[in-house]
């Protein structure tokens, strides 16, 4: 089950990986490239999603994704993971998304395993309604994992790592439902780190959550990219600001301008990403 | 002069009248209905419930009392009369007392006795065999229709891509819903019980009744699956499960709870079909009881009595009189009580499956 074809297994460990391309970070250290998308094409039906997408996502930084309603921000986030197989009608019909150099369309991969490695946090955080222990281990579970110590570890270390240790660890058993809505999104957020990821994928995390609980998440964001790739799609544009590396903008399903975050709200060098950014825009 | 003419008084007259006419119309529709279910049911329990009640029996033996209504087979009724009084007797004690009468008479030299005594069908002993067969015609078909069932409903629900031809099957599940059940008794008969060869048996009853219940199952299911958000099923896949683990874990035990809803109406109407079953699983008297076969591979392969189709019989092919009346009402009003009660497990359960998934 683990490694069901060599090559959607093997390239997809960190040891192993070599970047396929560096690109000049802020510092001028190189930053190497873990998701690659070329010339992508995407569409819903006969209808064009996304056009001619050529992006790439540096290892253990923050991408944000921004851009107005209906720009194709989360399609393409849904690409990465290969949640759009699960709508009818939907395709790739162009270009393709290289993870660690691996075609994750190419018909070697296997759309299980490759979720195994991009998890995703959704928008509406949707806690299964299972005690809070049960939701964690769900993704180890399913994997076959049943030694108790190697349970209750991971429960811990991802709770830890979720930043909800504390609040949750004596009401390990109660269910999940119970917690508020920014313990539930930080939740479902240790649940994803709890099959140990490289890449997690966040559709708008934040969109439902307080000011306070939404600082909580961005606070974390920041913690976790020490250990994984993180791509967020956002609204909010300070938030984008706050707790990305990289921005990319979006507008009708192309892809605008991808920078440094600091350039783009700082210098953009399109007039549409600076009309956006600074709020002249629709 | 006087206070300010008030602005909120009330001016249309006939409007507010027309108002509180139609709630009292709506209001005595809904208690016309209840006056006459309450009427149907409290004649049912006023009159069948003394024939349960005066039924019961002192033992010598373990457990000590028991009901001859409910637990042991029907006989026929004799009635006559004998040293001036009105006696009323079941058939094996008629035939007990016919003998030691007689050879009382011998042993006395007087000439042996005669009996005049008028004779009622199954008007006498009790509904045990019916009570066993219902229940175990509910318990088969409602496993066989849940099975089925829940399997389409997750194909349809899960599997499924939508188009005309997904639509098409729904369509023709839906319309079978609404086939009289007296046409499935004969699918039933010309399938199961000729073409398979299964005769007049539990298995084609079981396939008869679950059959016809299925469109109610499979609906159902299919709704409860809906129901369950979208963001549990996305969530699970994106942790990297299955389709089938996510369906298994965690899609299915949340729509449990409203499948089992509609198993409970399944349940009632199993119960109280009489015309599936007419031709495929019921017989109007049967003297063994379904666990004393031959072989246990026969079990599956004999006919039992049920309460609807013996309430049938007792309620038109015998006379109606105030001998006959104590076993129509007895049978009708036990099998309400069986309905009930399975019914009210069913719910019990469902009450306990929804406690425990909420969200």
């Amino acid at each position: 089950m683990e490694t069901s074809s060599p090559a959607s297994a093997a390239p997809v460990t960190r040891s192993l990986a070599t970047p396929s391309k560096a690109s000049e970070g802020r510092d001028g250290a190189p930053e190497p490239t873990l998701i690659d998308i070329r010339a992508l094409d995407f569409y819903y039906g006969a209808k064009q999603a996304l056009f001619d997408i050529n992006l790439a996502i540096p290892d253990r930084r923050v991408t944000a994704f921004i851009g107005p309603s209906g720009c194709g921000k989360s399609t393409l986030l849904r690409c990465l993971n290969r949640m759009n197989d699960l709508i009818d009608g939907t395709a790739v019909k162009r270009g393709e998304v290289k993870i660690r150099d691996v075609d994750i369309y190419g018909p070697s991969v296997d759309p299980i395993e490759l979720r195994k490695r991009v998890g995703m946090v959704f928008q509406k955080s949707n806690p299964f309604p299972k005690s809070i222990y049960e939701n964690i281990i769900y993704g180890l579970r399913i994997q076959g994992v049943k030694s108790k110590t190697k349970l209750d570890e991971v429960v811990e270390r991802s709770l830890r790592g979720a930043a909800l240790w504390d609040e949750v660890k004596d009401r390990l058993h109660e269910s999940g439902l119970g917690l508020s809505g920014g313990q539930q999104q930080r939740l479902c957020i240790a649940r994803t780190i709890a099959v140990e990821p490289e890449v997690i994928l966040m559709d708008e995390p934040c969109s439902a959550l307080d000011p306070i609980a939404t600082a909580k998440v961005e606070e974390l964001i920041h913690e976790l990219k020490k250990q994984f790739t993180i791509i967020i799609v956002t609204h909010s544009m300070q938030q984008a600001a706050r707790c990305s590396d990289r921005t990319a903008f979006f507008y009708m399903g192309k892809l605008i301008e991808f920078d440094e975050t600091h350039n783009i709200f700082m210098n953009p060098k399109n007039p549409q990403t600076e009309a956006y950014v600074s709020g002249r825009f629709g | 002069m006087s206070a300010p003419a008030n602005p909120f008084a009330p001016r249309h007259g006939s409007l507010r009248r027309a108002e509180t006419a139609v709630a009292w119309a709506f209001r005595s529709a809904t208690y016309f209905i209840l006056l006459c279910g309450g009427f149907v049911f409290g004649n049912i329990c006023l009159k069948g419930l003394p024939t349960v009640t005066g039924a019961f029996r002192g033992l010598d033996h373990f457990p000590y009392v028991t009901n001859t209504f409910l637990f042991e087979a029907p006989e026929s009724l004799y009635v006559f009369e004998h040293d001036g009084k009105k006696v009323e007797m079941g058939d094996a004690e008629y035939r007990a007392f016919r003998e030691a009468e007689t050879a009382r008479a011998a042993a006395e030299g007087l000439p042996a006795p005669k009996f005049k005594a008028k004779s009622y069908v199954y008007a006498s002993g009790g509904i045990w065999p019916c009570i066993v067969g219902t229940v175990l015609l509910v318990v088969g078909s409602m496993t066989i229709a849940l099975l089925l069932g829940v399997a389409s409903a997750i194909y349809l629900s899960e599997y499924a891509r939508e188009g005309p031809f997904v639509r098409f099957i729904r369509l023709a599940i839906l319309n079978l819903a609404g086939v009289p059940s007296i046409v499935f008794g004969l699918f039933g008969f010309a399938m199961f019980v000729l073409y398979f060869d299964w005769n007049v048996s539990l298995l084609a009853g079981w396939f008869t009744l679950a059959f016809m219940v299925l469109p109610v199952v499979i609906t159902a299911s299919e709704e409860a699956l809906k129901a369950v958000p979208r963001g549990f099923r996305e969530g699970s896949l994106a942790l990297g499960a299955t389709k089938w683990q996510t369906i298994r874990k965690n899609v299915l035990p949340y729509a449990l709870p409203g499948i089992l809803t509609s198993s409970i109406l399944g349940i009632a109407r199993v119960a109280g079909e009489t015309a599936p079953i007419m031709f495929t699983a019921a017989y109007v008297v049967r003297d063994k009881l379904p666990w004393e076969v031959e072989k246990f591979g026969d079990f599956v392969f004999q006919g039992v009595m049920a309460l609807p189709y013996h309430i049938y019989v007792v309620s038109s092919k015998i006379p109606q009189n105030e001998y006959t009346q104590r076993v129509q009402y007895g049978t009708a009003f036990v099998f309400l009580g069986i309905v009930a009660l399975i019914a009210g497990s069913s719910i019990l359960l469902r009450n306990k499956l929804r406690g425990r998934y909420q969200w």
